[in-house]
């Protein structure tokens, strides 16, 4: 063993109290992921794979099992250790991406930066940076709502790497978009991993599902490999 | 350990500016929030400065009339009903004492010898009272050291009584029967009359006369009340103690047989009535600072249910409960001093008004502000803990499903 591991999830189990009933959302799950794949879960909704994205996603906590994500166990870690996690290894991208109305471009960049304890000057930086990377160098000081939905998108996406996590979290990041706009946000998405950047997307379209190099199944709460998307 | 400080006050930075933003953001909405506070603090800054203000004029006004002097009533004993002109004159060689007047009262029939008569007030003085009381005197002459050694039957009259008996007519050299004897005007008196305390007390006095005289015509040998007039450097306490020693020998020991009263410490008394009743507003125009509060608590209990998916948001970009707290506290504190703030202008504004309204003083108090500062911070981090503890507290699943 030289690296720690990267990601591995063994026989994660979800119970949610629902009133009087348990339910069992996550069924003995497994996953292992090396560094640098670009992974889609692919499921219906009500299928688990939003729980699923919460605990890979450090938003919440498996009822049982062993997730060990950059070498660290997460499973018995406190709120606060869980932000930590977040703020350092994880990088989120919601469905509407979800940018602070009052803020401009660059300062919702900047966003998770102010809670990791970056200085003023360095934040504006890497926003300004991330900005151009994703193609908007020239919106930076524009609010959210002078922005069209591809370009909030790649805000947001921006926003998700300005932590240089090491590992990009997807939720349906296309699901508001058209299908031009989406093919564009996907596209951004392959770059990033082109650059070596782990990319995991959650989404219920296979047609999105195919952008990955991987893709796995999720039904019912059970997770099946489905091979090489690229391949099917 | 430095970095984690710094990184900290970069956080609150940012949460200030943040906070600010929303709360121009809605400007309506914060206003109408922090008018709760606005008004608490106003009118409790308003109260206590007005307060101060008057006591200021208040003891201002109390110095003036009564400073440096201690008022003597004299119930006297079996074998001394009071204090001979002689005691007088014994008492103004203590070192302590400047000089004695005494305060001989009656109330005399007065008429200008026609058929009209009418009950006035007529008082007993010595020349030390006019020496004391320079400015008493408009026109003509004063009453001195003559009249009372040979209790003459001269008077001074004040403005009311030359309205009342003189309409038209120059009353100095004119005549003036008190209890039916015929007195010689000899001077006039200003309208503030008496400003001693014992003016004030008994009302000015319409007619002064030698008091040597007002003894005469009341069939008494004794002086009963007196005002004792302190030298220069002595402390009312340190003169009332002389005071003490000299009466006790005159009156053989006995107890009870006079009582002094003190200038300051009536004012002692007045200023303590007057900071309870100051308290006591205060402290109901506080209760519009608790409503207040409570407003700012609603408004952030609503803002933390409108910003639940901005909270999960936070929460999934790496901020740690407290970061949340500190940020919603951070805004309720801002709030609630932006409230305070312009409450701390407004009661200022409000009470200049009033001074000059009520004629007091307007004295600034750094207390009042400190304490309207204060109270509105404390209400800010008070009521805004739980609602920032709900918003730190949020799961950010729910937060973010919310959307």
């Amino acid at each position: 063993m030289t690296a720690p591991t990267f990601f591995k999830m063994e026989k994660i189990n979800k119970y949610y109290q629902m009133g009087e009933e348990q339910a069992h959302i996550l069924k003995d799950v497994n996953l292992s992921i090396e560094e640098g794949e670009y992974l889609s879960v692919l499921g219906p909704s009500g299928s688990g794979k939003s729980t699923l994205m919460n605990i890979i996603g450090c938003l919440d906590v498996a009822t049982s099992g062993r997730y060990t994500l950059h070498g660290r166990p997460v499973d018995d870690m406190t709120e606060a250790e869980l932000a930590r996690l977040r703020s350092a290894e994880i990088g989120f991208v919601f469905q509407n991406s979800q940018l602070l109305p009052r803020l401009s471009a660059q300062k919702n960049v900047e966003l998770p930066l102010i809670y990791a304890g970056v200085g003023p000057r360095e934040r504006r930086r890497r926003a300004r940076e991330l900005l151009e990377r994703v193609g908007l160098a020239d919106r930076m000081a524009h609010m959210p709502n002078q922005l069209s939905g591809g370009q909030q998108q790649r805000v947001a996406i921006a926003r998700a790497l300005a932590g240089n996590p090491t590992l990009l979290l997807a939720d349906e990041p296309t699901g508001a978009l058209d299908q031009k706009t989406g093919r564009q946000v996907m596209a951004l998405f392959r770059e990033l991993n082109d650059e070596g950047r782990t990319v995991i997307m959650i989404t219920h379209d296979m047609n999105i599902a195919k952008n990955a190099r991987r893709v796995v199944h999720i039904i019912d709460g059970e997770l099946t490999e489905g091979g090489d998307a690229t391949d099917a | 350990m430095l970095r984690s400080i710094r990184s900290t006050f970069i956080m609150i930075g940012e949460c200030f500016r943040m906070s600010l933003s929303n709360i121009l953001g809605n400007r309506a909405r914060s206003f109408l929030t922090v008018l709760g506070i606005l008004i608490g603090v106003a009118a409790v800054i308003a109260l206590i400065t007005t307060v101060n203000g008057f006591s200021g004029s208040l003891s201002s006004s109390f110095s003036s009339m009564g400073a440096g002097t201690l008022t003597v009533t004299v119930s006297g004993s079996d074998l001394k009903s009071g204090l001979t002109t002689d005691d007088l004159t014994e008492l103004t060689t203590l070192e302590a004492v400047a000089g004695v007047t005494p305060n001989v009262s009656l109330s005399a029939r007065v008429s200008r010898g026609g058929s009209y008569e009418t009950r006035i007030s007529v008082s007993g003085k010595n020349s030390y009272y006019f020496r004391q009381n320079a400015d008493l005197l408009t026109r003509g002459r004063t009453l001195n050291v003559t009249d009372e050694d040979n209790t003459t039957f001269a008077c001074l009259i004040s403005p009311d009584m030359v309205e009342t008996f003189f309409y038209g007519v120059d009353p100095i050299g004119e005549k003036l029967y008190i209890d039916g004897i015929p007195f010689l005007v000899v001077g006039l008196m200003s309208d503030s009359g008496d400003a001693s305390i014992s003016g004030v007390m008994n009302g000015s006095p319409d007619i002064l006369i030698p008091y040597t005289t007002a003894m005469k015509m009341n069939n008494s040998s004794v002086v009963t009340s007196f005002t004792t007039y302190l030298s220069e450097g002595w402390s009312s306490e340190a003169a009332t103690d002389a005071l003490e020693a000299k009466l006790d020998e005159m009156f053989s020991y006995e107890d009870d047989c006079y009582e002094i009263m003190d200038m300051s410490s009536i004012e002692d008394t007045m200023q303590n009535m007057l900071n309870m009743v100051s308290a006591l507003l205060a402290g109901i125009a506080s209760i519009a600072l608790v409503v207040g509060g409570i407003g700012i608590m609603n408004m952030m209990l609503t803002t933390v249910t409108e910003r639940t998916t901005e909270i999960g948001l936070k929460k999934a970009l790496g901020a740690i409960p407290w970061q949340i707290q500190i940020q919603f506290l951070i805004e309720s504190f801002l709030l609630s001093v932006i409230g305070g703030a312009a409450g701390i202008a407004l009661g200022l504004m409000l009470s200049l008004i009033l001074s000059k309204v009520m004629g007091t003083g307007f004295v600034i108090s750094t207390f009042a502000i400190l304490l309207g500062a204060g109270f509105s911070a404390a209400v800010g981090i008070l009521f805004g803990w739980a609602p920032a503890r709900k918003a730190s507290k949020l799961n950010p699943i729910d937060a973010l499903r919310s959307a």
